[in-house]
């Protein structure tokens, strides 16, 4: 069976991308709704939060990133709970096809998307004055780290994919990705947040995520966030994979 | 040896007990035909025995091997096609077909001839490019049975493979069945349809009450309720059945006590009146005969 695992995962990968370009929810949410979020938190906001619109721009593109890598993955539990509705699925089961190919698809298709939207959010950037410090190193780091976070996210919603009985309440994760940046320092500093909310906002992943990318694309030093930030994804990423595959073996419909 | 084979099979869901004692024996190289009303439990026994549902007791082997024990080797041995439909929606035919074939190990270099072949066969090469999403209820069910015989397999399980197919589709997927058998191998379906298990089965069997209650080639099942049947059409548009010993007095005797009857006609046992007889669901059923 081993022997067939790449042709298994290359197959299903292939099923995914496809699924994601004849998707025009999964095209709209990849690419316009990050567009917005980047324009309506600079625009909008811009002015009350800091003295210029400009500044803003720099201080929020890397938060930015985030809520669309966190909110972009948590779509691969919508695609996970239709799909295992699907009679294709069952097909699948009775056929030698390798048991985590499937979310391998949606977990790598995911990972293609995100990337697009994430390109398409620094160009946005780019146009409306976002200037980053960083060199090639720093790029590439930030977006190493990026994509780390969107395998992570990616792999633990097609966990709860898997758990959630119908795509709207899957859906539901990503509201909980939406919301775990506002919690932390990606759109203002945490010493403006509520007392009780500080301990909250430092210990979650989202901190070190945000200061770690803000801090190499502008090129400033950014101490222990940078393994921080990895150590929070590696560990959500082996936990949800895990966790994925076991419940991909148990889950009959 | 069968190639597939049941004993004492078990399936409750909660407390409904679905399946409750299921022996099924099918010969290599032979059409097997589990009939039964809705909710019987067909589709359980062929998800029990494609690997998909865990029977709760009893054992079925697939193949000589023990689905529970040794799901992967029954798994290359079978291929399936589920009650409902199971084609990707947003891929067209031939990427389906694509797809699938990789997925059976169909060789590399033969994928592209194998789906054509596949393509003209089913009579999709028109619809071959576009999305499965599209297609009529026909159409996907056609592309569901061609993806089933990509890769030879040794058992093929078809739930109720002709379902919404039009009269033509029908035929042909017979055709595909007979065709299939003459190669060797052992198809195992359900069907609602009981000309279609006629035509097609050396072996049927009839599940009702979570067990088989009958098992037989369908001559002799046909046997079993008896010889000539008379089938009455009242004024009332009431329709009456009354079976008889087969004897020209016994005939005789029945239409003469029919006096109100508009139309008789006296023809051989059906399937439907074995299944009938033997499930006892029957609303026009008339086991008694009239007084004369
Ligand atoms: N996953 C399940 N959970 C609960 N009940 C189930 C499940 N699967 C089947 N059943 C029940 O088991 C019984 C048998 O179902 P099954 O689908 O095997 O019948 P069937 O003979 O295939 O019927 P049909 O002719 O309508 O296809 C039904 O009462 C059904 O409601
Ligand atoms: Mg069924």
């Amino acid at each position: 069976m081993s022997a067939y695992a790449l042709t298994d995962s290359s197959v299903m990968i292939g099923r995914s991308l496809r699924h994601t370009t004849r998707n025009f929810d999964s095209l709209f949410i990849g690419i316009f709704l990050p567009v917005m979020l980047l324009l309506l938190m600079t625009t909008v906001f811009g002015g009350a939060v800091s003295g210029t619109a400009g500044d803003y721009v720099t201080y929020v593109v890397p938060g930015v990133l985030l809520l669309c890598a966190g909110y972009g993955a948590s779509m691969t539990a919508m695609s996970v709970t239709t799909d295992m509705k699907e009679g294709i699925v069952d097909r699948f089961r009775t056929m030698n096809v390798l048991p985590s190919a499937v979310l391998t698809g949606h977990v790598v298709a995911s990972v293609a998307r995100n990337l697009v939207s994430v390109g398409i959010v620094i160009a946005t950037a780019y146009a409306i004055g976002f200037r980053a410090a960083a060199g090639p190193l720093g790029w590439l780091a930030a977006i190493g780290l990026i994509v780390l976070l969107i395998f992570a996210m990616s792999w633990a919603s097609a966990a709860f994919g898997l758990v959630a009985k119908t795509p709207e309440g899957a859906s539901s994760f990503g509201f909980f990705l939406l919301f775990l940046p506002y919690l932390s320092s990606a759109f203002v500093p945490i010493d403006t947040l509520p007392g009780w909310l500080q301990p909250i906002a430092t210990a979650q992943p989202f901190t070190p995520l945000n200061e770690s990318i803000r801090g190499l694309l502008l090129g400033n030093p950014i101490g222990n966030s940078g393994w921080a930030a990895v150590a929070w994804c590696l560990g959500i990423l082996v936990v949800s994979g895990f966790t994925a595959s076991a419940l991909w073996r148990r889950t009959r419909r | 040896m069968p190639v597939v084979e049941t004993s004492n099979l078990q399936k409750s869901f909660g407390d409904h007990r679905v399946l409750d004692g299921v022996d099924i024996s099918v010969a290599e190289g032979t059409v097997f035909a589990l009939l039964g009303p809705n909710g019987a439990g067909k589709t359980t026994v062929v998800n029990i025995l494609s690997t998909l549902v865990r029977a709760d007791g009893g054992s079925a082997s697939v193949a000589g091997h023990d689905v529970a024990r040794e799901p992967v080797a029954v798994r290359a041995a079978i291929s399936v096609t589920g009650q409902f439909s199971a084609v990707d929606a947003l891929l067209t035919g031939r990427e389906n077909l694509t797809m699938m074939a990789r997925l059976s190990r169909v060789p590399r270099h033969e994928i592209g001839a194998v789906v054509e072949k596949a393509l003209a066969r089913f009579d999709l090469v028109d619809a071959a490019d576009r999305r499965s999403g599209s297609y009529s209820g026909g159409m996907a069910r056609r592309l569901d049975i061609a993806i089933s015989m990509l890769a030879m397999p040794r058992v093929l399980f078809l739930d109720e493979p002709t379902t919404g197919l039009d009269p033509r589709s029908r035929q042909g997927v017979w055709e595909f069945v007979r065709e299939l058998v003459g190669e060797g191998v052992t198809v195992f379906l359900t069907t609602q349809y009981l000309e279609e298990a006629d035509r097609l089965a050396d072996r049927i069997a009839l599940l009702d009450g979570g067990r088989i209650v009958a098992d037989d080639a369908p001559a002799a099942l046909k046997r079993l309720v008896g010889s000539d049947i008379v089938e009455a059409t009242f004024a009332d548009g009431r329709v009456a059945c009354y079976p008889t010993d087969g004897s020209l007095d016994d005939i005789k005797r029945t239409i003469l006590g029919l006096e109100d009857a508009t139309h008789v006609t006296v023809r051989n046992p059906s399937l439907d009146d074995v299944f009938l007889t033997l499930t006892g669901k029957s609303p026009k059923q008339v086991t008694g005969k009239v007084a004369a």
